[in-house]
């Protein structure tokens, strides 16, 4: 399969891979670049929070299993439904939208910038399966964080911060890493969702589904050629993600 | 339970629920703004829709082809890597990565290019042209899951005494291998079905209208009825993966966390 896209988009011209860096294009990769970065960066982040807060000693089991358990769903639900979900609650005529105005605090004129159909928008919507993702990816490595460590630290007169410095942090950053490349891949990779909330917008599978089905302009070598920048970013992505997960499971015996 | 977490757990509850909530009230409400909740309307708009019923039939069948065919394939080629060729599991596993690499966006590209010129019975028909992608998107998600069934059971010692009882291979395959991976390719085929039931870009690229596509274009013209359809797609998908994470309880198919459908 992987060769096949290759010779593909490679074997017509170059004249594609050259327009790939020319203005509208290369627009449009630094817009899924912007989007994958900031949606991976804010999962991640988020997702750490989040999951930790479920883990911790302290916290009902109960809790634990249904996040996870909502999270094995939710990872797995994106698209036009997940779209429509937030266009009921953002939108124009959204539920958050319609209380907002009933409070007397119009969202549209008070952050005209906030607008469901643009990036901020597409974004926001991404986390709705970023973030689920996150937690089940990571969770299984705060298991890792074994308890004895931090009785191990607090016994050798660590403090709180001193535990996550030298031996909590270190520990989990190969994790952290791999699962926030997942979460780059996956915001990368994404289509439906974005085509669902606003067809114009400019990143890159919108841009080949749009050259591909002719809606706007038919070039599907442009498509395939667009196709291929997509593979690259991912292909240099799981280079990078393979060993970090190598370093990741040493701590997972 | 720490303050800090309880807020952040709260924060999170938040974030997930409220969106299916504003679904929910949406399908509720009438197609005229400003009346009063509740009605019941939008649901007996899609089920009274034909083109509901005939692209969720579609979706459905296609979820029931691939999973047959990917069972045909991978079932008794994973038997055949984890008895005789357990070398090439790691090639196997390594070939699995591949639609991570490859998204669908991108599949769909390399397929239609690929598949042009192929009869119309094939690239002109779901069952053909659509089948065959959804098989190998599902590829992963069936190697993970028939990969952690096959290693939980000792197939050497099954098969040596299934054998040594004179059974055929097939029959060996049938009824001693078979029930035993059972629940990892009764997770697998909900996987796919999931998949299936919910993807939209190579359906889209490709023009088949399926039942996501089905989907898009009710949202595009008719908000209302569209929560009470969506809702049902919810319903479908959770239903698919609820099962799953039933069956694959007792192993951890965590492997298989990511599905084609966004």
């Amino acid at each position: 399969m992987v060769g096949a896209f290759q010779d593909k988009a490679n074997h017509a011209t170059f004249s594609n891979i050259h327009l790939l860096f020319q203005h509208p294009y290369v627009d449009a990769y630094w817009g899924s670049l912007r989007i994958s970065v900031i949606t991976a960066v804010a999962g991640s982040f988020f997702g750490i929070l989040v999951a930790y807060a479920a883990i911790r000693d302290g916290t009902p089991r109960w809790i634990r299993s249904v996040l996870t358990t909502f999270s094995g769903v939710a990872a797995n639900f994106g698209g036009i439904p997940l779209a429509f979900a937030f266009i009921a609650t953002l939108g124009p005529l959204g539920v958050v939208t319609t209380w907002f105005r009933n409070g007397g605090y119009d969202l549209s004129v008070r952050w005209p910038q906030f607008q469901l159909f643009s990036e901020r928008g597409v974004e926001l919507a991404y986390m709705y399966f970023q973030l689920p993702l996150m937690i089940l990816v990571i969770a299984p490595a705060l298991d890792g964080l074994k308890r004895e460590w931090r009785e191990a630290a607090s016994n050798l007169g660590a403090k709180g911060w001193q535990f996550w410095r030298y031996v909590g942090i270190p520990v989990l950053m190969p994790s952290f890493l791999g699962a926030f490349i997942l979460l780059f891949g996956n915001a990368f990779a994404a289509y439906a969702t974005a085509y669902s909330l606003n067809q114009g917008q400019n990143i890159v599978p919108i841009l080949i589904g749009n050259y591909y089905t002719g809606n706007v302009l038919d070039n599907p070598h442009l498509a395939q050629a667009l196709a291929f920048g997509m593979f690259v970013v991912l292909a240099v992505m799981m280079l990078l993600y393979i060993p970090l997960q190598r370093r990741a499971a040493r701590w997972s015996k | 339970m720490a303050p800090s977490a309880f807020v952040w757990l709260l924060l999170a509850a938040a974030y997930f629920i409220v969106p299916l909530y504003a679904t929910l009230d949406f399908s509720l409400k009438e197609n005229k703004i400003g009346t009063p909740c509740c009605t019941l309307s939008n649901y007996s708009w899609v089920l009274h829709n034909g083109d509901f019923w005939h692209t969720i039939k579609i979706s459905f069948l296609l979820a029931i082809e691939t999973i047959v065919i990917s069972l045909l394939l991978f079932v008794p080629t994973m038997y055949f890597v984890h008895l005789k060729l357990p070398r090439l599991r790691p090639v196997i596993a390594f070939m699995a990565l591949v639609p991570f690499v490859v998204p669908p966006i991108v599949m769909v590209v390399g397929l239609l290019r690929t598949f042009r010129g192929t009869p119309n019975w094939f690239y002109g028909q779901p069952w053909g042209f659509l089948a065959t992608a959804y098989v190998i998107l599902a590829f992963p998600y069936m190697f993970f899951s028939l990969d952690a069934g096959f290693r939980s059971i000792d197939v050497h010692t099954l098969t040596e005494a299934s054998r040594n009882l004179g059974a055929s291979w097939t029959t060996t395959l049938v009824r001693v291998i078979l029930p035993n991976i059972r629940s990892a390719a009764l997770a697998a085929s909900f996987l796919t079905l999931a998949i299936v039931m919910g993807e939209f870009t190579i359906a889209n690229l490709a023009a088949f209208h399926t039942f996501p596509i089905f989907l898009q274009y009710v949202n595009e013209s008719q908000g209302f009825p569209a929560g009470a359809l969506t809702l049902l797609s919810f319903l479908i998908t959770w239903g698919a993966m609820l099962s799953l994470l039933l069956v694959g309880r007792k192993r951890g198919v965590r492997g298989a966390v990511i599905t084609g459908a966004r």
